[in-house]
């Protein structure tokens, strides 16, 4: 019984990493570049939806929907001023702007809303679900969560798999110099892998400020290195495995500092990672590497 | 190729460094010469970025609107302060650097660290430079390891002390879980003396849980468990921040103990948008409370309700009351800024063990020469979204 | 072959001499200036960490520049080295009242830790690839944090304790003193770190480093670098040397991590100072110092870490212009638009170009 309640505690806290990583694993996985500022950018998307609801008193739906303009638009402005100078050079130099990118967005955050924490007000009005009479609990953000994943995750690979730019990124993903000869506007569609994810990040913001409402100018940090683990452990690239990366993280998590050491779980979860990557080096569905001689 | 790469970069830092060389010489020229006798120089320092920053901010601004009072009444002994707060991270080694910057620019005496590991690494700073150091919130013991340094605020063990002997003479709970940050220097300094204690007292502990830094969003593990364990008081050695997490996810588990703190709790009804409903009753042994009526308590408030559009917590009011004992201490002692460092120190630190201070975080204040403070903690418990002593 | 040798030795020698050069030249004029007054004391306050950041960006260049893997990990050996030694330190400070002594066994110390769990998770993560390795390494720093957090020992006449859980699970006798007091650390470490011996590890890391780079193992790594399968189809044993290049790495991280617990007297595990952040600080020096440039990384942590001090007169903007700085800097260094200004407006062409005029003109 109180395994089962955790299992569920643990699905709730994955759902949230998982629909992170689909953001973060679209950006990973084909513009090949750690993304230190997603989580950043799902501040920002926190901030703006409590800005609106909370200071301007608007539709909690409406917030959502502007703030994923405004992060997409943030996303695409980043992407052409930080990362685009840099499309040629070496991926580590990316990478390190982008952890510039994450310290300005932290610090102007700081300095327009403050240092205080912020309570964030729930979008999500869907009550929880109680069963075996109130024993167990599923909360509504659970509820919108996952289906909201899993919609997310089927959207997102027959985008890739079907659309035109969802094959212009796959082949630029895979080679970027022979999607060029194919006529692939390289430059367009890694922008759009930015417009994707970033308004991704602002979808996630709204769940994951909804389920565990603190704001704070740091509060997207340490959830955007979960989501990076979960992205790795699902594989990098592999939509759906973002998703299972997540709910296996989260179940992870919970698991171990119920019946371990809820002192040593995050040692735990990133132990069990090591573990999973030693046996599968490319994540559960990553795909296998091959070697050119 | 390389070696051009390596120009390049000497040539942009070279740029940079002229162009910060020429700012800085501007400003240290005004602010240069703490020792020209007619200002004390009063340095501070604290987080004011990362994760951390709200604290050492409500420290800043507590402060300076003490530094403002005073100037505005004519100064101590009629000399004016200067004040200058600098940033620290919540990082040892950055509070040093914060340190010996404030020393270039004439500090004489220290207000600080906000947060206990920089105030420690500080300590052994000013031990050797022999500079009177008081602390508005670093309450860690280390932090007055050595006789140059004072806190205003209790120190760790004193209030898991406290606390433990609060809840066993009020009877509150024959169960107690605690919910504690095992990465945190405060947090798990407090959880070990309550949990000694608790061995004296007529509660037991049947669940200790603890959460780290990097994991400070999901808390049902550990409601769960004090929940399982039949806890009728959870005690919360812990920051505000966390605590509306914990009592949002209580009532979502229809979990509803008593919730039990000390200071850091204090600011939980601060919170921008968070729902007061769900701290009803929460019971905190705080020095201080915005709500408190006294008429020093409610001027302070106002002021900074007026300056900064928020209510100050704690570490705000700490800060406040740093600034007044310094003042209170100076005048005991007769010092004057044209004295030296070291000379100020010496006379400081005899001078502070000799006064009696009523400030907002506690009356009739006194402190032994080890540098620890005597007062009176208050419990305090949340009634009708406002705070409300607890007899 | 004799010549080519002769050649690569001088190469490395040369670098040699133009950086402990460099170093002792920056040292004479420090203590000048100390000793005429002419120094703030934030400089004089910096000096040491200029000295084990420049450690750390140059033991990290060895494995990202040099090794061409991706670790995020590199705090986690310098925690090592900066809490075992520490605890040596704190346990027999009444001991060993020579300070010397005392610090050189405390530096051999963490080098060897750091180097033996540089060694033992090398030999786990290197056989993952790209950024597969990245987050295992990062995986590996944060269970290091992690697990200092929460550990606890304590000297009493009876030996030494250990606990996972907390102080009171110890049980010391009345005599005992507890030294590492999990997340509060080990505080009254002493300050046995001088710029002297800073400046000293730095030189010996630069050497150590430099010299690797251009022996025979220097080019069978930087071989496995360029082309894997190539170098273990000529017989290059990938795997020791691999495990070589990185336990080096983690041993100078560790010597950085003594400097560091000997700087200031509080040691404490936060995520600031020993997690992923300051792994990827140091990974920072080393990107923008340029990959495999081991002055870069020197000048490019030493940079950084004035950077924020002297901004302070920013106040509140402060870390906001820092990380513009930050972006501006990486895209000068790295923009292949920039590279060919910088080529064609180089200081070095602007006086090849005068020369040659004034030669015309003659």
């Amino acid at each position: 019984m109180s395994f089962l309640s955790y299992l569920i505690k643990g699905i709730s806290l994955g759902s949230v990493y998982s629909i992170i990583a689909l953001g973060y694993t679209m950006v990973y996985g084909i513009a090949k570049m750690l993304n230190f500022a997603h989580g950043d950018i799902i501040m920002i998307g926190g901030f703006v939806i409590f800005t609106i609801t909370s200071t301007l008193g608007l539709n909690p739906f409406l917030a959502v929907l502007l703030s994923i303009l405004l992060c997409t638009l943030l996303g695409v402005v980043i992407e052409r001023i930080a990362y685009k100078p840099l499309r040629n050079a070496t991926s580590l130099a990316v990478l390190i702007t982008a952890i510039g990118v994450s310290y300005f967005l932290q610090n102007i955050a700081l300095l327009i809303f403050g240092a205080d924490t912020k309570s964030f007000t729930s979008v999500i009005t869907v009550p929880p679900l109680k069963l075996v009479g109130g024993n167990l609990a599923i909360s509504g953000e659970t509820l919108v969560t996952i289906p909201l994943c899993i919609i997310i995750m089927v959207a997102l690979t027959t985008f890739v798999k079907k659309s035109k730019t969802g094959r212009g990124m796959t082949a630029v993903s895979e080679d970027k110099e022979a999607a060029i000869l194919m006529g692939v506007n390289v430059n367009r569609t890694i922008t759009i892998t930015f417009a994707i994810g970033s308004a991704l990040a602002a979808v996630a913001s709204a769940l994951m400020f909804s389920s565990y409402p603190s704001l704070s100018s740091t509060s997207g940090a340490m959830p955007g290195i979960k989501a990076f683990v979960a992205a790795v452990f699902g594989g990098i690239g592999s939509i759906p495995g973002a998703m299972i990366g997540g709910i296996l993280l989260g179940v992870i998590e919970i698991l171990s500092r119920a019946y371990i050491s809820s002192q040593l779980a995050d040692a735990i979860v990133f132990f069990v990672l090591i573990l999973v990557l030693l046996v599968k080096p490319t994540g559960i569905l990553g795909k296998k590497i091959q070697e050119k001689v | 190729m390389k070696m051009k790469k390596v120009l390049g970069l000497i040539l942009t830092v070279s740029l940079a460094a002229a162009g910060l060389a020429a700012c800085g010489t501007q400003g240290s020229t005004v602010s240069k010469g703490g020792a020209t006798g007619d200002k004390f120089y009063i340095g501070a320092m604290g987080p004011l970025t990362g994760s951390n920053a709200v604290y050492g901010q409500h420290v800043k601004d507590g402060a300076e609107i003490a530094v403002k009072e005073i100037n505005a009444a004519g100064g101590i002994n009629g000399k004016q302060i200067e004040f200058k707060y600098e940033d620290d991270e919540h990082d040892p080694e950055k509070a040093v650097n914060a340190y010996n910057n404030l020393k270039d620019w004439g500090m004489q005496l220290l207000m600080g660290a906000v947060t206990s590991g920089p105030s420690v690494a500080v300590a052994e700073e000013t031990k050797n430079d022999s500079m009177f150091q008081i602390t508005p919130s670093g309450s860690s013991q280390d932090v007055i390891k050595y006789d140059n340094a004072f806190q205003v605020c209790f120190t760790d063990p004193n209030q898991g002390v406290a606390s433990a002997k609060y809840i066993s003479n009020q009877k509150l709970a024959s169960k107690v879980a605690v919910i504690y940050d095992s990465s945190d220097v405060y947090s798990s300094g407090i959880y070990a003396k309550f949990a000694e204690e608790a061995k004296n007292s007529n509660f037991e502990i049947v669940a200790a849980e603890a959460f780290t830094s990097d994991s400070k969003s999901d808390f049902s593990v550990q409601l769960q468990k004090a929940k399982d364990s039949g806890a009728e008081l959870v005690f919360l050695p812990i920051y505000y921040q966390e605590t509306t997490l914990i009592l949002t996810q209580a009532n979502d588990m229809g979990f509803d103990p008593i919730f039990f703190g000390c200071d850091g709790l204090d600011g939980i009804l601060g919170v921008k948008n968070f729902d007061k409903a769900l701290a009803e009753g929460v019971m905190l042994l705080t020095p201080f409370a915005a709500d408190a009526p006294d008429e020093k308590t409610q001027n302070f408030v106002k002021q900074f309700k007026e300056t900064y559009g928020e209510i100050p917590n704690q570490f705000g009011a700490d800060a406040y009351d740093a600034i007044y004992i310094i003042k209170a201490a100076i005048e005991t002692a007769g010092v004057t800024p044209d004295m030296s460092t070291s000379e100020i120190c010496d006379a400081l630190k005899s001078a502070i063990t000799k006064i009696t201070y009523d400030g907002v975080t506690g009356a009739g204040m006194t402190w032994a020469p080890t540098g620890e403070v005597n007062k009176e903690p208050r419990a305090v418990i949340i009634k009708n979204g406002t705070y409300q002593l607890f007899e | 072959m004799k010549n080519t040798a002769k050649k690569q030795m001088s190469k490395s020698t040369r670098s040699n001499l133009i950086m402990t050069g460099a170093i002792v030249l920056v040292y004479i004029v420090s203590q000048i200036m100390i000793a005429g007054g002419a120094m703030s004391n934030l400089m004089k306050g910096l000096l040491v960490p200029l000295c084990y950041y420049s450690i750390l960006a140059v033991s990290l260049n060895l494995t990202v520049g040099i090794l061409g893997e991706l670790s995020l990990g590199h705090a986690g050996f310098m925690c090592i080295g900066a809490f075992t030694s520490a605890f040596f330190s704190k346990a027999t400070v009444s001991v060993i009242t020579n300070a010397g002594v005392r610090f050189t066994l405390a530096i051999l110390i963490g080098a060897c830790a750091a180097a033996l769990f540089g060694g033992l998770i090398g030999t786990v993560v290197l056989r993952l690839q790209g950024d597969y390795l990245a987050i295992v390494t990062l995986a590996f720093g944060e269970i290091i944090k992690n697990v200092v957090n929460a550990l606890f020992i304590g000297i009493d006449s009876n030996g030494i304790h250990f606990s996972m859980k907390d102080a009171m699970a110890l049980n010391l006798s009345e005599d005992g003193k507890i030294i590492v007091n999990g997340p509060r650390g080990i505080t009254g470490t002493p300050k046995d770190a001088t710029f002297t011996i800073a400046a000293l590890l730095l030189i010996l890391t630069f050497v150590i480093v430099t010299n690797l780079v251009n022996s025979r193992s220097g080019r069978a790594i930087m071989a496995i670098r360029d082309n894997r399968i190539a170098a273990e189809s000529v017989g290059i044993h990938i795997t020791k040397y691999k495990i070589l290049a990185f336990t080096i790495s983690a041993a100078l991280a560790g010597v950085a991590g003594v400097l560091y617990a000997h700087n200031i007297s509080t040691l404490i595990a936060a995520p600031k100072n020993f997690g992923y952040n300051m792994s990827i600080m140091i990974l920072v020096f080393v990107v923008l110092g340029g990959i495999g440039n081991l002055k870069g990384s020197v000048i490019a942590a030493v940079v950084l870490t004035m950077l924020p001090e002297y901004l302070r007169f920013m106040q509140d903007y402060r870390m906001l212009i820092y990380a513009v700085i930050l972006i501006v800097m990486m895209i000068f260094n790295w923009n292949p638009k920039c590279i060919t200004w910088r080529k064609n407006h180089s200081l070095q062409g602007y006086f090849a170009r005068l020369t040659k005029k004034t030669k015309k003109e003659a």
